[in-house]
């Protein structure tokens, strides 16, 4: 926490500079008139105050990577540390018990030999943690003197400000490509991981999905056919979530533009979309508890074999209707994108309303409908909480809705949150499911964001 | 062919007869288009009707179970104190009474009380956290000890579902028995509001999971809007038309519609395993939860950067302006309603975001509300799926009650966001 502190420091440090280059830079504007000056008052306080904390805090991020080796040298340095065990993962685990003692994480050690070692410790992250404060104190002195020294009529300190303003701007925007490369390369290279340990093509053509035993030992061979897992996403999310949605969410969309009275709609929409504001987990719950089995029940008694209380069925119908007003107001769009002249010429030759509809609007419109739908079913198969609360875990080849199946999404999840190593196949399994989701996700909404832009340049 | 033939008669005015809208066949016809008319609207409002009761529904179920868990049934249970095992040094519990209390034998006196009274054992009557209680009580007035009183303390969670809804028939039995001698009364459950995680559906709260979903939305915030903000300023104001502001855009547009659960992969790998942050800390929950929301606060930055006009910036660029003054002083300030709409629509999907969460390990069981950013927490939809999870039948109540919580934060955030959207849209 002290290097919180130290940092707040520094920035009020740089409000003061702020306050001084300002005062200092109004006195001069005073004494030469304003035209005289390159710049405001205000932007030469900002340049101090920026020259004041940037490096300093520039300064105490590296500080705080690098100490962490200093200190261990100069643990190792000291008496108690020469008795320690050769072996490094013995080594590790005392010198990490001792560190955590030291910095107030932990109380009691497991191992004797670590407390010896907290004073040590202390002691050395005690020195440089003062050195660090002091040298970033001294920097921002320093440079928050150097900047102040250069506050002058004709000095520029707008442009200066300005550059830094925009270098921060796009770093910003910098982060959006790191954060896409951070995905691809953790998924790629854990999956590479996993690929060693099991054939690409068994994992995307086995029909045999039974993780378990390979965390058993029973070997790798047979253990991760992911085609089950693979046809329960999209029995789930793209069949049945979108015979609930594409009929309810076109209707509606269709009803509220096209018929509704301006009252209602002004009712009916919001009331829509907060059927996709409802969090996920919420759903899921509604799911588990009140529609499988209601649906388990209904199975049982006609009779239908395989019934389950995790049942596809179930999971899928709350999914397409979380996905409703995503596919409702994406029909909304692009009917509202077809021109008003089809429609009015539509009318005027005697069309009913509804039959404008069906054979002008929906034709004009439905390359947008079909990307709005691609992109819902994207969506969908990307869905968690709905599936792992409300689907099962049973990784079952089956058209019964009403039995267990399934997902990519639910099996991630199961793989990844068990007291498990992370090197086993099972968790960087999860990983190589993550990467065939991504690349399916983003297949999809290429294709979809095409279709929809073909179209709309089409109207333009 | 048929073409033909249309020719042919539109060819010939003359060779048709006039259409007789009068005639029975066209009645019908018309008569029949028109009850279609009818049935497609009708479609279309029982298409709006269904999704709109789906909604009725799911909060109506939500809030019948869940408003039961606000409550707490309490039994009065008479107390002997003078003739129970209870063992307190007067002096002691002056000086020291919480330590002096914790080993006054306290669950002894209630099993002896409970089984005098009612003659059952203290653990079906009576829930862990009546030991808490009589403390309590005891504390406000060591006079009780002196005699015999009775104390209202909270039932078993047995007790509590048999008075509710439905419990087993032994509970079912012993409630009514008790309801009979008069003992059973219901209040509000405060402690749900201010305790945290446990294992006895009685002593459960949600404001350990609500505090760790705060300090999760202060990292999130602090880290997705200003990083959103300048994206979308640096992408609409200032980006050259060039390779990589197509790649940033199209990062931007691929993260927004990539799983969140992806996002959940990232943190682990990157946040946990390569820069090991702390596990399950709000802080690295909070860091991925950026991660996800910033494309969203970016697009709807940019909407909103668009629907400034350019006359705005052409006229503060007249009169010498630098593009970065036309920007922080003109377009950023009209462009913030627009920003802070979509900010807070993201806070609301980030606050409800469950898989993330899950894979970097914010499902462990917390029994202390978090200290800080880096301490062990869970968040408010994760303690509402690992409550759906519980096999006590006592959770359902419970879990309901902590969505009403979830549910009430998230249209609070989305009414503010409309009517800000309403109040300060501006058609230009």
């Amino acid at each position: 926490m002290t290097g919180v502190m130290i940092a707040l420091i520094i920035v009020a440090l740089g409000a003061i500079g702020w306050i001084i280059a300002r005062a200092r830079a109004t006195r001069l504007q005073a004494e030469v008139g304003r035209l005289a000056t390159n710049s405001r008052p205000t932007q030469h306080g900002w340049y101090v105050a920026l020259w004041t904390t940037l490096p300093a805090l520039v300064f105490l991020a590296v500080w705080a990577n690098v100490t962490p080796a200093l200190v261990l040298d100069s643990v190792m340095a000291t008496p108690p540390a020469q008795s320690l065990p050769s072996d490094d993962f013995s080594r590790n685990a005392i010198l990490g018990e001792a560190r955590a003692i030291a910095s107030g994480r932990q109380t009691v050690a497991f191992n004797p030999q670590a407390m010896e070692l907290v004073e040590p410790f202390r002691a050395a992250m005690t020195r440089y943690s003062t050195t660090g404060a002091i040298l970033a104190a001294i920097l921002a002195f320093a440079c928050g003197a150097y900047a102040l020294s250069r506050v002058r009529p004709s000095f520029t300190a707008r442009s200066r400000v300005e550059r830094v303003v925009m270098w921060t701007l796009l770093l910003a925007s910098l982060i959006a490509i790191i954060t896409t490369a951070g995905i691809v390369a953790s998924l790629v290279f854990e999956s590479m991981r996993f690929f060693a340990q099991v054939n690409p093509l068994d994992f995307l053509f086995g029909l045999k999905w039974s993780p378990q035993s390979a965390a058993l030992g029973y070997g790798n061979e047979d253990a991760f056919g992911a085609v089950p897992l693979f046809w329960g996403t999209i029995f789930i999310g793209a069949i049945i979530a979108m015979i609930v949605a594409i009929p309810l969410g076109l209707m509606s969309a269709i009803y509220l533009t096209q018929y509704a009275s301006s009252t209602t709609r002004k009712w009916m929409k919001p009331i829509l979309e907060v059927l996709a504001g409802v969090p996920t987990v919420v759903y899921g719950y509604f799911a588990a508890l009140t529609i499988a089995p209601a649906l388990r029940n209904f199975a049982a008694s006609v009779g239908i074999p395989g019934a389950s209380s995790e049942s596809a069925l179930a999971a899928g119908l709350v999914m397409g209707i979380m996905i409703i007003p995503f596919v409702s107001s994406m029909a909304d769009d692009s009917i509202a994108a077809v021109p008003q002249s089809m429609r009015d010429g539509s009318l005027a030759m005697g069309a009913t309303t509804s039959e404008t509809i069906r054979k002008v609007l929906i034709p004009a419109a439905l390359p947008g409908v079909v990307g709005g739908v691609l992109l819902a079913v994207s969506r969908a198969i990307g869905e968690t909480m709905i599936v792992v609360m409300a689907a099962g875990l049973a990784a079952n080849l089956t058209l019964n809705p009403f039995a267990s199946v399934t997902t990519v999404t639910t099996q991630m999840v199961q793989l990844l949150t068990g007291d498990q190593e992370f090197d086993s196949a099972k968790t960087l399994a999860a990983f190589a499911l993550g990467l065939v989701l991504f690349i399916v996700t983003l297949l999809l909404n290429i294709v979809a964001l095409r279709v929809v832009k073909k179209y709309r340049e089409a109207y333009e | 062919m048929s073409g033909q033939t249309a020719l042919d008669q539109s060819g010939d005015p003359a060779g048709r007869p006039p259409t007789d809208w009068r005639g029975e066949a066209m009645r019908r016809r018309i008569a029949r288009r028109y009850s279609a008319e009818r049935r497609f609207r009708w479609l279309g409002f029982a298409a709006v009707f269904l999704s709109a009761s789906f909604l009725a529904f799911l909060l109506v179920s939500m809030m019948a179970n869940g408003f039961r868990g606000f409550t707490q049934t309490e039994v009065a249970v008479p107390i002997d104190f003078p003739r129970s095992p209870v063992l307190i040094d007067p002096a002691a519990l002056q000086t020291n009474p919480e330590q002096t209390l914790a080993n006054a034998n306290l669950p002894a006196v209630l099993d002896q009380a409970s089984r005098a009274a009612f003659g059952v054992e203290e653990t079906r009557l009576l829930s862990p956290d009546a030991v808490l209680a009589l403390r309590k009580a005891i504390i406000a007035d060591p006079g009780i000890l002196a005699g015999q009183t009775t104390l209202r303390l909270p039932a078993s969670a047995g007790i509590d579902l048999a008075v509710k809804s439905d419990g087993s028939e032994a509970d079912e039995a012993l409630a009514s028995q008790l309801d009979e001698n008069g003992a059973l009364s219901s209040r509000f459950n405060a402690s749900f509001l201010i305790g945290s995680d446990g294992t006895d559906p009685t002593v459960v709260g949600i404001w350990g999971a609500l505090k760790g979903s705060l300090l999760t939305m202060v990292i999130t915030l602090a880290l997705s809007f200003p990083i959103g903000v300048f994206s979308a300023l640096y992408l609409e104001e200032y980006a050259p038309r060039n390779r990589w502001t197509d790649l940033i855009e199209v990062s931007i547009n691929n993260l927004a519609a990539v799983p969140s659960i992806i996002f959940g992969l990232l943190g682990l790998a990157i946040f946990l395993n390569v820069m090991h942050l702390p596990r399950s800390a709000p802080l690295v929950g909070g860091m991925t939860l950026a991660l996800m929301t910033m494309p969203v606060i970016v697009i709807a930055g940019r909407n909103a950067i668009k629907a400034v006009p350019p006359s705005i910036r052409d006229a503060a660029l007249g009169i010498g302006s630098s593009p970065v003054q036309v920007v922080f002083h003109h377009v950023l300030p009209l462009a913030l309603p627009g920003i802070l709409t979509g900010t807070i629509i993201g806070m609301a999907r980030a606050l409800g975001e469950t898989a993330p969460l899950l894979m970097i390990g914010m499902r462990a069981f917390i029994s202390q509300p978090p200290g800080g950013f880096t301490d062990p927490a869970t968040v408010l939809p994760v303690q509402i799926f690992l409550w759906s999870d519980e096999v006590g039948r006592g959770f359902i109540e419970k879990t309901s009650a902590a969505i009403i919580v979830l549910l009430a934060f998230l249209l609070t955030m989305n009414s503010i966001a409309i009517y800000l959207r309403n109040k300060f849209e501006k058609k230009w």
